[in-house]
């Protein structure tokens, strides 16, 4: 394990990775109530690669999201009453109650959106390098997609336009080990990096339950592609605490999986012990973030619980740009 | 004013575009041609020759050739869009939407309703159809009822060259994602076109030809042949009201239920497979509008229900011919 870095804001970290997670484990808890409409994915578990990332974009950079999109959006700067309302349907929801948990978005943070087509927002990301490189602007596309993106084909024709353009794209794979119920490990050949260096493009192992890790090899990316190096690769492997969707009842999990990943390779719990260790931070400090975040988490999910759904006019509204009558 | 060929008016509205619009670009396979190769540059200007000649005046910047892989630039478009360019796409042939429809059915058409009104994808997306060039089963289809269907996209579908460079335009400037369709033969009609730029509405359909004895309503190169059948009824004292819808999306459906009213004989005449077709959908518009004013049941003119052969002979039977639409008219008025 690699020293803190100096430069690492430990407190901000370590209040982004807890929000995430005590968001997605209240949603968790209210999904099993019943009153979520829809599929919600969860991200628990994931959160240092959400953060450890967005730390270093700006609100003008672009995030490319898939269905598992919550933690991205809190991480990019999503309001966090915005997304609970829209997992609910609610009225005031960041997509107005038409998106839900699998599209949500923040387009005034560059969080373009959670896109539940698997593998379909690798070539937006693409798109937005593309629009960077175009005006000279120095701002970056981050790609994320799972270990189940990463065997469609549009992912790999977006690396090879990437790379052949010399776009500022970064194309994160969040392998949490499992596409649904299918495993990495049998579904995907060779390994991820390779492929990617199959197009020229630079690839890294990531370790996705030490933050520090994903912060320190990402940061270098950016780097790289705001000076105009072009696209680089992450392979970030990440631990899931619940199933690919709520209600999945994970009889595809080994028994006593998730329980050795929530105590072995928790980052949240990891980074603290760290932290701590290394005198970075208070425990008193770091309970006081926790009481803090618990209180957000469950103060916009109970305010999206009892918000009232869209009104019924907005059914026809934003189908063109301007209102089309059906 | 100048006679010009849809060719080049295309041309003319992209360059023009360009001129006007630095946000405006080009891509797509072969749209220039030659790139990376050691010989000519701008070697074939796309497949057509549509775009020859763009290259010079915007390099290779705004005039961009991609490998052959749809899914990829297409939704290189999209994001750029979304990021505020004017991408202007070109897909060499509709059949190719094959490999890249998750990107049309899913993503661009979806954006601005999904996101809340928040995104925006102003893309235009360029592509050839059609029979009648030997081309087979897989260079020929008409495929644009299956985008017309997708709620949150526009479709156009010119029938000559002044409309193309009046739609394209349009289209460009709109800010919602555009489907654009050419028909192969529609290169090299020949029309009246201003040199300067302009902008024809979309939803506004062009009444080509009015008569009282039975409306046809015709689809893109389909308006041409209808026209033919239309001088030919003239000669036997049969005079047709001629439509042409120029978008299929938004559609002008008040210029169509005035006209069907007029007549009260419809002919829908559409180069599309017809199960779907536009021509199932006029014919349903009419049914659930106005029934009462038709004399007489409408008739659809498509091709039959299979894949487009390729001997000329075969090639010639399938597409829809003006003696065709003669017969639909005149079976509408009993004869």
């Amino acid at each position: 394990m690699s020293a803190l870095p100096d430069g690492l804001d430990v407190h901000g970290t370590y209040r982004m990775m807890r929000l995430l997670r005590e968001f997605e484990d209240q949603m968790h808890v209210a999904i099993a109530r019943g009153t979520v409409p829809g599929f919600t994915h969860l991200y628990a578990g994931e959160e240092a690669s959400a953060v450890g990332i967005c730390m270093h974009l700006r609100d003008t950079d672009v995030l490319c999201s898939t269905h598992r999109a919550h933690g991205h959006f809190l991480a990019k700067g999503g309001d966090i009453k915005a997304l609970a309302l829209e997992i609910f349907g609610k009225q005031g929801g960041c997509c107005g109650g038409k998106g839900g948990s699998m599209h949500v978005a923040d387009w005034s943070r560059g969080m373009w959106g959670a896109n539940a087509i698997i593998g379909a927002s690798v070539p937006h990301a693409v798109g937005a390098g593309f629009a960077f490189q175009y005006r000279g602007e120095d701002g970056v596309a981050v790609s994320f997609g799972g270990d189940g993106a990463s065997n469609q084909g549009a992912g790999f024709e977006s690396m090879n336009l990437a790379k052949i353009l010399n776009l500022p794209v970064l194309f994160v794979l969040e392998d949490n080990g499992y596409a649904e119920t299918t495993a990495a490990s049998w579904a995907c050949a060779g390994n991820p990096v390779a492929r990617a260096a199959g197009f020229g493009i630079p690839g890294v192992e990531v370790d996705g339950t030490d933050v520090v890790d994903v912060w320190t090899k990402f940061g270098a990316g950016v780097a790289h592609a705001r000076a105009g190096k072009g696209p680089m690769f992450f392979h970030v492997r990440v631990p899931i605490f619940h199933g690919h969707y709520e209600g999945d009842p994970e009889t595809y999990r080994a028994p006593g999986e998730v329980k050795a990943l929530r105590e072995n390779a928790d980052c949240l719990g990891k980074f603290r012990a760290r932290v701590l260790a290394a005198g970075r931070a208070e425990a008193g400090a770091l309970e006081a973030i926790d009481a803090e975040c618990a209180g957000a988490a469950a103060a916009a999910i109970a305010k999206a619980a009892d918000a009232p759904f869209p009104p019924l006019e907005s059914l026809k509204t934003h189908v063109l740009s301007r209102s089309q009558e059906v | 004013m100048s006679i010009k060929t849809a060719r080049e008016a295309i041309r003319e509205a992209l360059a023009a575009e360009m001129r006007r619009d630095p946000r405006v670009f080009i891509m797509g396979e072969d749209i220039a041609g030659g790139m990376g190769a050691p010989g000519e540059q701008d070697a074939w200007g796309g497949v057509f020759g549509v775009t020859k000649g763009l290259l010079g005046e915007f390099g290779r910047q705004r005039v961009v050739d991609t490998p052959i892989s749809e899914t990829g630039f297409l939704g290189l478009g999209i994001g750029a869009a979304n990021a505020g360019l004017r991408p202007v796409v070109e897909i060499m042939f509709v059949d190719f939407f094959g490999v890249c429809f998750d990107q049309v059915l899913n993503n661009m058409s979806k954006f601005r309703y999904m996101y809340g009104g928040k995104a925006a994808t102003p893309i235009t997306v360029r592509t050839t159809y059609g029979a009648g060039y030997g081309a087979a089963a897989q260079h020929s289809q008409a495929l644009y009822p299956i985008f017309a269907h997708i709620p949150g996209i526009k479709v156009a579908l010119p029938s000559n060259a002044y409309d193309a460079k009046g739609l394209l335009t349009t289209a460009i400037r709109d800010e919602d994602p555009v489907l654009f369709f050419e028909h192969k033969s529609l290169y090299d009609l020949q029309g009246e076109v201003p040199d300067e730029s302009y902008t024809l509405p979309f939803g506004e359909a062009a009444v080509l030809r009015e008569g009282k004895d039975c409306c046809v309503v015709a689809f893109g190169h389909m308006v041409n042949i209808a026209a033919k059948a239309a001088d030919q009824l003239a000669e036997q004292g049969i005079h047709i009201t001629l439509i042409d819808p120029r978008t299929l999306v938004p559609l002008d459906t008040d210029t169509l239920l005035e006209a069907v009213e007029n007549c009260g004989r419809l002919v829908v005449v559409d180069e599309a497979s017809p199960v779907c077709s536009m021509a199932s959908e006029i014919a349903s518009l009419v049914a659930t509008n106005c029934p009462q004013v038709l004399k007489a049941p409408v008739v659809k003119v498509n091709p039959p229900p299979v894949p487009v052969p390729f001997s000329p002979a075969l090639e010639q039977a399938y597409l829809p011919q003006p003696e065709d639409v003669v017969k639909a008219v005149k079976k509408t008025l009993g004869r």
